[in-house]
């Protein structure tokens, strides 16, 4: 009984103890990761790829990570852009695009790779606060006076319309743990990945908590071939289209020379 | 096999456009057409942007028309003077064209006014021809040879002012008419990426009375330009030639031209046209399904231009 008592005053006096050792953790846990290029091309025969992603977990509590309970979310973002957003209603029986939305700084792409379901890692209001995963990610409507309802019919679809065409999109289980604080994670880059720059970003959680997050650049380019042309239908649409013009007279002319039998 | 498209920013695959180009290039050397109507209906369903497949669909129509201008070049059935008034009228509406292009894709009614317009020209001329080809095969197998020209009747038409004599299509009419036609079919070029061989062999047939063995070298001689003059205008204006996808098109579309020639060597004229018809008919009705049905999802994005 007394010594029950002496137990039940040790475990008070601990609790505050625990609280204050986690708020000011003399070694919080910290974040890397590392990119094994800073640029992909595209090449010609490029068809989507999956980007393997290392990171490491520095000052990771052993006991926490025996259980599991550190989370790990990988995000490559694509750059932002503004998107028309727009909605077809029935007129006279066909289908006409009649409500849009203009949103600026749309991500164009968005591949996440967690350790568990979105769910299970920490809660809504974290993501939100966060901004992180495709249904919380920042959009932001051009007209911000609107009316909510319809931007948030918007929003959705937006971010419907970029799950469907596969720019957003989400892999569990993508980041795994090699050893207790080395972790790999695999994103996907989809095969109409928009050229820019991309930024990989890790959040680190603790039972549920955000702890940390750490972000790497990554350029995606056209390679040789397909930038110069792109460039120079950009830059002397002219003579591209001359250059076009000219490559379609000699194919059609060389193909009566090579086809005739008369 | 995979391939990236650097305009269009995506990958495809290389066999499907290959396959794509030599159908249609078999089609229109069977039909003697360009194939612009069924190569930019096609490249939309398979997901290219409405922008690019029309601007590439003109350059492939450039590649497909020359070797058949070239032909009646050689043959001599060809009308510069009546092509070149033909032009001049094509270049002020495939400017035209592009303008209303760039317009209709800010404000997002692109694709419905493309699909509009190919559901009611295709319906129009594929129904017309439909029923002209029976008539003409009903006739044919009465026993009375069918006759295009009807020489000596004339129209309102050829009370018009300004007139000109052509005389390769031994013809005395107004060029308002010529350069009017002239005008809509650039127009209908640059917006709809096609030659227009359709509207206008019927046009200048039953229109102006030109006679039938020059019709046909005069109205590619015409295309062949307004769809080159239309791929620059796309190119410098919207920056939307696909050069990589139109080679791929071109070249599928050239080999496939020649066996299309050969098999409608064997088929007789009604016959022919019939077919066409019926072809022409049932794009029309394609993209009609999509403009009355519900879509899968009722939004849809675009990226805005010039970000």
């Amino acid at each position: 009984m007394l010594a029950g008592r002496a137990a039940l005053s040790l475990l008070f006096l601990l609790v505050p103890l625990a609280a204050q050792a986690q708020m000011e953790d003399p070694n919080p846990e910290r974040i890397q990761i590392g990119l094994s290029t800073d640029r992909i091309s595209i090449t010609s025969d490029f068809s989507g790829a999956d980007l393997t992603i290392f990171g490491a977990l520095d000052n990771a509590d052993p006991l926490i990570a025996r259980q599991g309970r550190y989370d790990i979310i990988v995000v490559l973002e694509g750059p932002a852009r503004p998107v028309v957003v727009r909605k077809k209603t029935r007129v006279l029986g066909m289908w006409i695009n009649t409500h849009s939305e203009t949103f600026m700084n749309v991500p164009m792409s968005y591949s996440i790779a967690t350790t568990r379901a979105m769910q299970d890692i920490t809660n809504q209001q974290s993501y939100r606060r966060l901004a992180l995963g495709a249904d919380y990610v920042t959009v932001s409507p051009l007209d911000r006076e609107g009316n909510r309802a319809t931007i948030e019919e918007f929003t959705a679809a937006l971010r419907d319309r970029k799950k469907a065409t596969g720019l957003y999109s989400e892999r569990i289980g993508g980041v795994q743990f090699l050893s207790q604080s080395l972790f790999r994670a695999t994103v996907h880059l989809a095969p109409n990945v928009p050229v820019g720059t991309h930024r990989a970003r890790a959040f680190v959680f603790k039972n549920g908590v955000f702890i940390k997050e750490n972000s790497a650049q990554l350029a995606i380019l056209k390679a040789g071939f397909e930038q110069a042309i792109y460039r120079w239908a950009q830059d002397h649409g002219f003579f591209y289209g001359l250059f076009a013009v000219a490559l379609a007279f000699v194919t059609g002319w060389l193909g009566r020379i090579i086809f005739r039998k008369d | 096999m995979g391939i990236y498209l650097p305009i269009a920013e995506m990958s495809v695959n290389m066999l499907v456009l290959l396959a794509m180009g030599a159908a249609v290039g078999f089609l229109s050397g069977m039909f003697g057409v360009g194939g612009g109507f069924l190569i930019t209906p096609l490249l939309i369903f398979y997901n290219i942007p409405p922008a690019i497949a029309v601007a590439t669909g003109a350059n492939q129509v450039v590649a497909s028309s020359i070797s058949g201008a070239l032909a009646h070049f050689k043959r001599g059935t060809l009308d510069f003077k009546l092509g070149t008034v033909l032009l001049l009228g094509g270049i002020v509406g495939s400017s035209l064209g592009v303008y209303v292009f760039s317009l209709l894709r800010s404000v997002g009614q692109l694709d419905l006014f493309v699909s509009l317009l190919y559901v009611a020209l295709l319906g129009t001329v594929g129904g017309l021809m439909l029923v002209e080809s029976v008539q003409a095969m009903r006739r044919a197998a009465g026993g009375n040879a069918a006759s295009l020209r009807k020489p000596g009747q004339h129209n309102w038409i050829h009370r018009l002012p300004l007139k000109m004599r052509f005389r390769a299509s031994k013809l005395f009419v107004s060029i308002i008419p010529v350069l009017g036609i002239g005008a809509i079919i650039g127009f209908l070029a640059s917006i709809m990426g096609v030659g227009g061989g359709f509207i206008m062999v019927p046009a200048l047939i039953y229109l102006l009375k030109v006679p039938t063995n020059v019709v046909v070298g005069t109205s590619l001689f015409q295309i062949v330009f307004v769809a080159a003059y239309t791929t620059i205008v796309h190119s410098t204006a919207n920056q939307s030639v696909d050069v990589v996808l139109a080679f791929l098109l071109m070249i599928g579309g050239v080999a496939g031209a020649q066996y299309g020639a050969r098999a409608g060597q064997r088929l007789r004229g009604e016959q022919l046209r019939a077919l066409l018809a019926l072809l022409v008919v049932a794009v029309a009705l394609r993209l009609a399904f999509d403009l009355f049905v519900r879509p899968a999802s009722v939004y849809s994005l675009t990226s805005l231009a010039g970000a």
